[in-house]
């Protein structure tokens, strides 16, 4: 992937997009991007949107009250498929908020430049979308006021969690993931925040930044530690975000249901994530050039490099598709065997084909530089992708329950109306904290733009 | 003299980031030793020409991980081996194997929490109060598109007039002394 | 049984008597000294402990001396107080407004009977358990069974090991009747025209119509009843019959047939009683008799018959034959008993008359049946085998099938030398046997006539299950006075001048006979609930002497039958024992069968074309008593799985050729909702609409209707479920019908099926082979297997050195008969859930029965075109309750440690830690973990609260359940153990499903000790584990099925 690019300045790249239109100066680059924030105001377009947003989180509101009330009977689970969409969505949102910690974390550390103008908005989705995810494991259980049974605190009777749970697993990787992505992405506002308080004209705002700069004044110590922190953040956000997928994948690779009981599923959890992260990044940094027009931070170069990342990914994720059916027959187990043979002819069989579609063959598409550099095919293209994914989440969490060891308990799924309003709730949730989000923080780091200025301004000498 | 505690230092501004790292260049030559830059993004060299020591942070980091990976690990044999050994279907009570995730998670979390408050503590951060913020011009631009350099009161060799000359000489473009009070 | 001493249990039965005695005395005392000295009164009810308190007060107030008083001092406040509208007289009449207060409208006055003991009775130890003996009468049986009381209250039944026509075993329907005695929507008081009334008031009623009938003389006095075992009941009919020459008594129970009455009368020229003597078989021949799972004795016949199928059973002497026995069936549809067939022929039911002719012949005694010539090679064979264990062999009739049948099996056993060998016959056990359907046409036809003034029907719904062509309704209403006796107001009620709430068996004295004639003592074990009063109190109030209690006939009966010796000392060991000692009717001697089958007319060939269609019992509500009962609508039906409700049956075939179809409805899918046809049903000159079910293993072209359901006022449970084959029942063809016409209407009606899935995938779930095969290699069990031996894993063993509980289940006894489930749900508070969420895949039974079909490359959609292999192919059952597992996948994923392994290997559920993961049950490869979707727990309705086990927890929403062995009784026994300072006995825990278990099929113990029966199981070559190769390490494991077809018919 993009780890292999030559450096910004060799000549091939010449006839790539640049990652910055030239031009620019620091202050216009500040200008630009905090003009969004503190002097454009609000559009029709935003508030529509936001309106829109608003009131899915508020389905959300009502199907989890409803849910308190009436216990997760409400929705379509039942012996012997145990899971359902909210595991799906769980483990769908958590991919998505890979992309985010991949792009700020690993292509820092690779040194790739055209990460600068993506990687803010990219942290805030995954923290979004970790947000989203979060709800999920919660509500999903029988009692969620009992769900701090969960974490190690001291009870009276002495008992603590079990730790050869995957699900207690999960519960440290998701907030470990949670909190790092956190703290990475206020590290970077912190000078930006600093910018804004220092050009506000409001004196709330003033403070309010303030407060969130902490007293940042550029000094030159003060960057030398900072430096160091976010790369060691970088550092170790690397290693997390692998974890964290891979132990989503235990949820499933430690049960011994067949079709989940497979050594694959780490790095093909962990591919399918970075595919479906970088599909929801385009999905939003799209219209979000559009909107404030940005194409000049956002170029065309960014949305390709996406666009073969994606490529990337989405081969390997086809491989693990590939493997499941090698294995089976390989192990010669008659259960995987059974399973696999149930993906293609069983009363499911119709989903796998549609994932089949979107994760596999739609994105070869993108071998062609055309496909690549036309933006509305790669949005189009980004959110068939998002479909698909969450398609193989389904295939994987559900249809596997549907067809375990007794034949005499084997059952069948359909979600219930309930289970998809949860489900749009938290699609409501996520784009209406983005909303907010591009409205009152800067969705491009200022200070690495600067960087970038000041590096491609030596380029032109 | 006793003007002198009110007074931070002088601070002059610069339009480049070359400007600036020269300007702390010559600042070390002529022997001014509190001396501090500023600039909008982390400017290449500029630590060399401060002559900045290896910072600690990494450290810190080190240490934080540590304790988050050995406290995790010996917490859980701790909980399923001592205070409530349990059979769990016929797993042995230390499982140390399916430990190693959580494990591996408070690692990184120790890790990065000490990374982050270690970065901010010795910034002496949250500061809600600097001097520089005095001059209008450094509030103004600091954080967005010009570089300053300042001599410190706190210097030896400081003398206020003497700093303010030094700065132009190095064709600082404004030059403005920084009061404490 | 199980945690009770002999001493106690000796003991409490006395002591109940002996209380419930003197009251009676000390209250004829209150009356005939003070009258209405009410003061008096009050004085001696405050001078009685609680329990009487309440008791006495009751029957008090409902005792009729006691308002005669009243109407003798002051006539119009008595009257008016019948009314019981009149405050004043109520304040006057405190003491009596007490107990009448559940008459004023107010029916939950069920705290009542849980009044705190204010006086402890000796030998009851508040929380433990005390067990009375009792029989559940059940047509023209009656079933022995200990009842355990927690506080006064019936909470479980269990199976009383000294009765003979259970031998200890339950039944599904005896373990659910405890659920009828708490059912909250039974009739809870005396009803006139839907109007609440008091007891006294029909009383006077029924003595003033008493009045006019001894005028004149009986004429137009009519008693219905169904079939009635009770020598009480029979007395008392009998002395009124006596005391008005002119009435008449008829009977009607729908669910039984004439045929096995006449066929006797056919064979002996009189009506007798055959009892069978299963285990004296090796060769037994049903023609379409279900004898192990319906009809008197069929517990004590199933006790039998599997002890017979051991093989290397742990004790030989649990072996009474020398051999396995092998059972041939003749059926029209698979029924529980065809699933343990060594060889099984789906017939029509017309053509099993033709089966038992041509047998007949075969066997030389004339006559002649057409038969196809496959079925005739068939009966060659049978005939041999028949013919080769000459004295040793048996042929049952079965309860649906004519007359002719019947007299051709007495006649065919006699031929083989079976009676007095096989089986005997003894005098009738019901009383007074009739035809049931001439005696109903007559009554019917009388009341046409408005030959019939008074009418008292006892116990029955005729206006719901008597054939359609009588049209009973209409009749009824010419019919002047009209009593109904029932335990609900159904939909006989509404059309009866009077009705009386009939009291559960368990609130009331009475007695009965058992399938052989043993006559037991019918004990209550709580105080009537509601003001509910029984057949004997009914029958007194038109009698001469309306005052007799229940408690005063059924003594007094006994003591005229029994006058010599101490009667005290009689009665009491009556009582302790549940049974009176030798009563058993004796071998009638000097009988033989003068029956010639060559004299049957001569056989019309029955139309192949044409449908047939058969009605019967259904399994889980029988002819419709049980439709409200919770427990019973959500057991899946042994073959067909069904719950909730009852379909046409038919076979794959006959399904195609109609067009018929089931389709596997996306929620909940197999396990759970089917959708399928709806057809509309001609017969009779009648029609009904119906779900249609494609069962593999019927016979082609016949349908069959299941009787019991689309009743249209059982209660909130049992109304509206299912569809009414009464509806299309006429009395030209009770049993079966033909000429009947199917349409599809188009529609489509979804069933809660919990297995429609029946293939097993080629995995090693349940392992079955031939006798053959097994004597060849007794390990056949384990052929390929691939259960990894201990020493392979990483891991150490965890020691288990104390008690290792485990069960072994011989899946060669099983046959699908449910009892376990209903014991299950009994014993653990299992919450009924609904046809909805039962359709959601949803159902909560800790144990459940898989049925697979074994055929050569069984399809698993009975509706697709592949039907050979699905004609009829061998079923099998596997009860299949928690494995507990020693390296338990559900304990390892759940994140809180709410299941954990106790030190004995249990799988313990930690109900209060769980917080609903559903984790463990994704991770359960047996998936026998139920959870709590939704509150399915009904925690309001009181009468539900007196029915729970208090030892064991009540799971509410959001929690993870499953069988956890009984373990309430396991510790139960180790107190007791403790106690005792010694180690549990092997037999001292039994759990609730091994309890009821008639097969004793399934078998708990320590396996650590190598002398339990539950160890030596363990030890046998059939001994293997569901899917072994899992190394999950159950302690619940099976022991193979062994068929034992005869070679000669293998080779056919």
């Amino acid at each position: 992937m993009s780890a292999g690019e030559p450096p910004i300045n060799s000549p091939e790249i010449r006839r790539l997009a640049p990652v910055i239109e030239p031009g620019h100066t620091y202050g216009t680059v500040t200008d630009k991007i905090s003009a969004i924030v503190l002097t454009r105001p609000a559009s029709f377009g935003w508030f529509a949107g936001f309106t829109v947003t608003f009131a899915m989180v508020m389905v959300l509101t009502v199907s989890l009250a409803w849910l308190i009330i009436k216990g997760v009977g409400i929705w379509g689970i039942n012996a012997p498929i145990g899971w359902g969409f909210a595991i799906v969505n769980f483990v769908w949102w958590i991919g998505i908020g890979h992309a985010g910690t991949l792009i700020s974390a690993i292509l820092f550390l690779l040194n790739q430049k055209w990460r600068t103008s993506i990687n803010r908005f990219a942290e805030a989705m995954t923290l979004f979308a970790v947000a989203c995810a979060g709800i999920f494991p919660l509500i999903h259980t029988g009692r969620p006021w009992m769900a701090f049974y969960m974490f190690p605190y001291p009870s009276t009777m002495g008992i603590w969690p079990q730790f050869r749970s995957p699900l207690i697993w999960d519960v440290f990787a998701v907030s470990t993931y949670g909190t790092v992505s956190l703290l990475f992405w206020f590290v970077g506002l912190i000078p930006d925040l600093a910018t804004l308080r220092d050009r506000t004209v409001s004196k709330p705002k003033q403070i309010i930044y303030g407060m969130l700069a902490m007293g940042w004044r550029g000094s030159a110590r003060h960057w030398q530690r900072y430096q160091s922190a976010y790369l060691l953040l970088a550092g170790l956000a690397t290693p997390l975000v692998l974890s964290v997928h891979s132990v989503i994948s235990f949820d499933f690779s430690i049960a011994i249901v067949p079709g989940w009981h497979t050594t694959i599923f780490p790095p093909y959890f962990v591919a399918g994530a970075i595919y479906s992260g970088f599909a929801m990044v385009l999905t939003i940094a799209i219209p979000l050039r559009k909107a404030y027009d940005l194409e000049d931070f956002i170029t065309m170069r960014h949305l390709e490099n996406m666009a073969m990342v994606m490529l990337a990914t989405g081969l390997i994720v086809a491989y693990g598709y590939f493997f499941e059916f090698f294995m089976s027959s390989y192990s010669g187990n008659k259960f995987d065997v059974f399973l696999v043979q149930q993906r293609l002819h069983g009363p499911y069989n119709h989903y796998y084909f549609a994932l089949i579609l979107c994760n596999i063959l739609t994105p070869q598409l993108l071998w062609f530089q055309k496909m690549r550099t036309n933006v509305p095919v790669l949005f189009v293209m980004s959110i068939i992708i998002n479909i698909g994914m969450w398609l193989e989440r389904f295939v994987i969490v559900v249809i596997s329950l549907t067809r375990d060891f007794m034949p005499s308990a084997w059952g069948r799924y359909s979600a219930t109306a309930w289970d998809y309003m949860t489900f749009a709730g938290t699609i409501g949730l996520f784009v209406m904290l983005l909303f907010l989000f591009v409205r009152v923080l800067p969705a491009i780091s200022i200070a690495e733009m600067r960087e970038l200025v000041a590096e491609t301004s030596e380029e032109h000498k | 003299m006793e003007h002198r505690s009110h007074i931070y230092g002088v601070v002059g501004e610069f339009v480049t980031e070359h400007q600036l790292i020269r300007a702390a260049e010559k600042a070390r030559d002529a022997g001014y030793r509190r001396v501090e830059g500023y600039a909008p993004f982390p400017v290449e060299g500029l630590s060399e020409a401060l002559g900045l020591k290896r910072n600690k942070v990494p450290l810190i980091t080190l240490i934080g991980g540590l304790c988050g990976g050995i406290g995790g690990f010996s917490f859980q044999y701790w909980v399923a081996a001592i205070a409530y050994p349990m059979n769990i279907g016929g797993r042995p009570l230390n499982s140390w194997p399916a430990f190693i995730p959580v494990t591996f998670e408070l690692t990184i979390l120790g890790a990065a929490l000490s990374a982050v408050f270690g970065m901010l503590a010795l910034n002496g951060l949250p500061q809600p109060y600097h001097p520089l913020f005095n001059v209008e011009r450094f509030a103004k631009h600091a954080t967005t598109d010009r570089f300053f350099l300042c001599i410190e009161s706190r210097d030896k060799k400081f003398n206020l007039a003497e700093a303010a000359r030094f700065l132009q000489g190095v064709d600082a473009h404004h030059v403005s002394e920084v009061r404490d009070d | 049984m199980d945690g009770m001493s002999e001493s106690e249990y000796n003991h409490f039965p006395m002591h109940h008597e002996a209380d419930s005695h003197d009251e009676d005395r000390a209250e004829d005392l209150t009356l005939r000294e003070h009258p209405l000295d009410l003061a008096a009164v009050r004085a001696k009810l405050q001078s009685k402990s609680g329990k009487q308190y309440w008791r006495t007060l009751e029957e008090l107030a409902d005792d009729p001396h006691f308002e005669q008083l009243l109407h003798r001092e002051f006539p119009r406040q008595a009257s008016e107080w019948d009314e019981s509208v009149d405050r004043r007289d109520f304040l006057k009449l405190m003491a009596a407004s007490l107990a009448f207060a559940g008459l004023s409208g107010c029916q939950a006055n069920v705290q009542t009977n849980i009044v705190p003991y204010v006086k402890q009775p000796d030998g009851m130890i508040l929380g433990k358990p005390l067990f009375f003996a009792t029989v559940m009468p059940f047509g023209a049986d009656a079933v022995g069974v200990l009842v355990e009381s927690h506080e006064g209250r019936p909470t479980k039944i269990e199976g009383n090991p000294d009765h003979p026509s259970n031998l200890g075993a339950t039944d599904a329907f005896v373990q659910a009747s405890v659920l009828n005695l708490y059912d909250p929507d039974r009739a809870q008081t005396v009803t006139n025209l839907g109007e609440i009334r008091t007891w006294s008031a029909f009383l006077d009623g029924a003595q003033a119509s008493a009045a006019e009938i001894k005028g004149a003389n009986g004429a137009g006095f009519r008693i219905l009843t169904g079939t009635i075992a009770s020598p009480t009941i029979a007395d008392q009919i009998q002395a009124l019959l006596k005391l008005y020459p002119q009435a008449k008594w008829h009977q009607w129970e729908p669910a039984v047939s004439d045929g096995a009455r006449e066929g006797g009368k056919l064979a002996f020229g009189r009506y007798v009683n055959t009892v069978y003597r299963v285990e004296k078989a090796n060769v037994i021949l049903s023609l379409d008799a279900d004898f192990l799972a319906s009809g008197p004795g069929h517990l004590r016949y199933m006790k039998e018959f599997y002890r017979r199928r051991k093989l290397d059973q742990y004790a030989e002497i649990d072996r009474l034959g020398p051999e396995m026995n092998r059972l041939y069936v003749v059926e029209p549809t698979p029924s529980v008993t065809g699933s343990s067939a060594d060889h099984r022929l789906p017939l029509r039911a017309s053509e099993i008359e033709q089966f038992a002719r041509a047998l007949a012949a075969k066997l030389g005694l004339g006559g002649d049946g057409t038969l196809s010539p496959a079925a005739g090679k068939w009966l060659d064979s049978v005939a041999k085998d028949l013919q080769k264990y000459h004295g040793s062999s048996l042929v049952v009739a079965g309860e649906q099938q004519s007359a002719a049948v019947h007299a051709l099996a007495h006649a065919i056993n006699a031929a083989l030398g079976n009676v007095g060998a096989t089986l005997y016959y003894t005098e009738p056990v019901e009383v007074n046997p009739v035809n049931h359907l001439e005696s109903l046409r007559e009554l019917c036809a009388d009341m046409d006539a408005g030959k019939v003034n008074t009418l008292v029907i006892l116990g029955g719904n005729p206006v719901y299950d008597t054939p359609h062509d009588f049209d009973f309704t209409s009749k009824l209403r010419k019919v002047r006075t009209s009593v109904q006796l029932s335990p609900y107001f159904d939909e006989t009620s509404e059309h009866c001048q009077w009705h009386v709430a009939e009291s559960h068996y368990l609130e009331t004295w009475g007695d009965a006979r058992a399938f052989d004639g043993t006559v037991s003592v019918v004990q209550p074990l709580i105080a009537p609930l509601y003001h509910t009063h029984s057949a004997r109190e009914v029958l007194a109030a038109f009698s001469d002497k309306p005052g007799v209690t229940n408690y005063d006939s059924v003594r007094d009966r006994l003591k005229t039958a029994n006058p010599s010796g101490d009667f005290e000392k009689f009665w009491r060991k009556t009582l302790n024992d549940g049974v009176v000692a030798d009563t058993a009717y004796a071998p009638l001697g000097g009988i033989s069968s003068k029956f010639n089958p060559a004299g049957l007319p001569a056989a019309k060939p029955a139309a192949a074309e044409e449908l047939e269609f058969i009605f019967r019992p259904d399994p889980c509500v029988y002819d419709g008593r049980f439709a409200n009962n919770g427990w019973l609508q959500e057991l899946p039906k042994p073959v067909t799985k069904l719950t909730w409700d009852n379909a046409a049956l038919v076979s794959p075939a006959t399904a195609e050729k109609l067009g018929l179809t089931h389709s596997v409805a996306a929620r909940g899918g197999e396990h759970g909702q089917i959708i399928s046809n709806v057809i509309d049903i001609a017969l009779s000159n009648s029609k009904v609409s119906a779900a249609a079910w494609i069962l593999p293993g019927q016979a082609d072209g016949v349908v069959v209707l299941p009787l019991g359901y689309g009743r249209k006022k059982a209660g909130y449970t049992g109304t509206n479920k299912g569809f009414n084959a009464y509806a299309v029942r006429a009395s030209s063809a009770l049993w079966v019908a033909a000429g009947g016409k199917i349409s599809k209407t188009g529609a489509d009606y979804p069933l809660a099926c919990t297995q429609y899935h029946f293939n097993m995938e080629g995995r090693k779930i349940l392992s079955t082979g031939t006798l053959e095969e097994y004597n060849k290699n007794p390990a056949f069990a384990h052929e390929g297997d691939e259960q990894p031996a201990k020493s392979d894993s990483l891991y150490k063993e965890f020691a288990y050195p104390g008690y290792a509980w485990g069960m072994a289940i011989d899946l060669n006894s099983c046959n699908g008969c449910n009892a376990c489930v209903v014991a299950c749900v009994s014993e653990n508070n299992i919450p009924v859930v609904g046809k909805d969420q039962v359709m959601r895949g949803r159902e909560m039974h800790w144990i459940r029965i898989d049925r697979y079909y074994k055929a050569e490359t069984p399809t698993n959609d009975p509706s697709t075109n592949e039907h050979d292999a699905l004609a009829n192919p061998e079923t099998f059952f596997q009860p299949v309750p928690c494995q507990q597992c020693e390296n338990a996948p559900c304990e390892q994923v759940c994140p809180v440690g709410a299941t954990v392994h106790s030190a004995e290997g249990l799988n313990d559920m930690v109900y209060n830690r769980c917080v609903g993961t559903r984790y463990c049950s994704n991770n359960c490869p047996y998936k026998v973990r139920r959870f709590n979707f939704l509150r399915f727990q009904d925690w309001e309705t009181p009468q539900l609260k007196l029915l729970r086990n208090p030892e064991v927890t009540v799971r509410s929403r959001g929690v993870m359940e499953k069988c956890t062995y009984c373990v309430q009784r396991i510790n139960n026994a180790r107190i007791e153990a403790e106690k005792q300072n010694r180690p549990i006995r092997d037999g001292e825990i039994v759990t609730a499903c091994e309890a009821a278990c008639p097969a004793e099929a399934i078998v708990f113990g320590n396996a650590n000790d190598p002398n339990s029966r539950v160890a030596k199981l363990k030890a046998q070559q059939r001994n293997y584990s569901i899917l072994g190769e899992l190394n999950a390490r159950p302690r619940t494991t099976y022991l193979a099925a062994v068929r034992n077809p005869n070679p000669e018919m293998e080779k056919a």
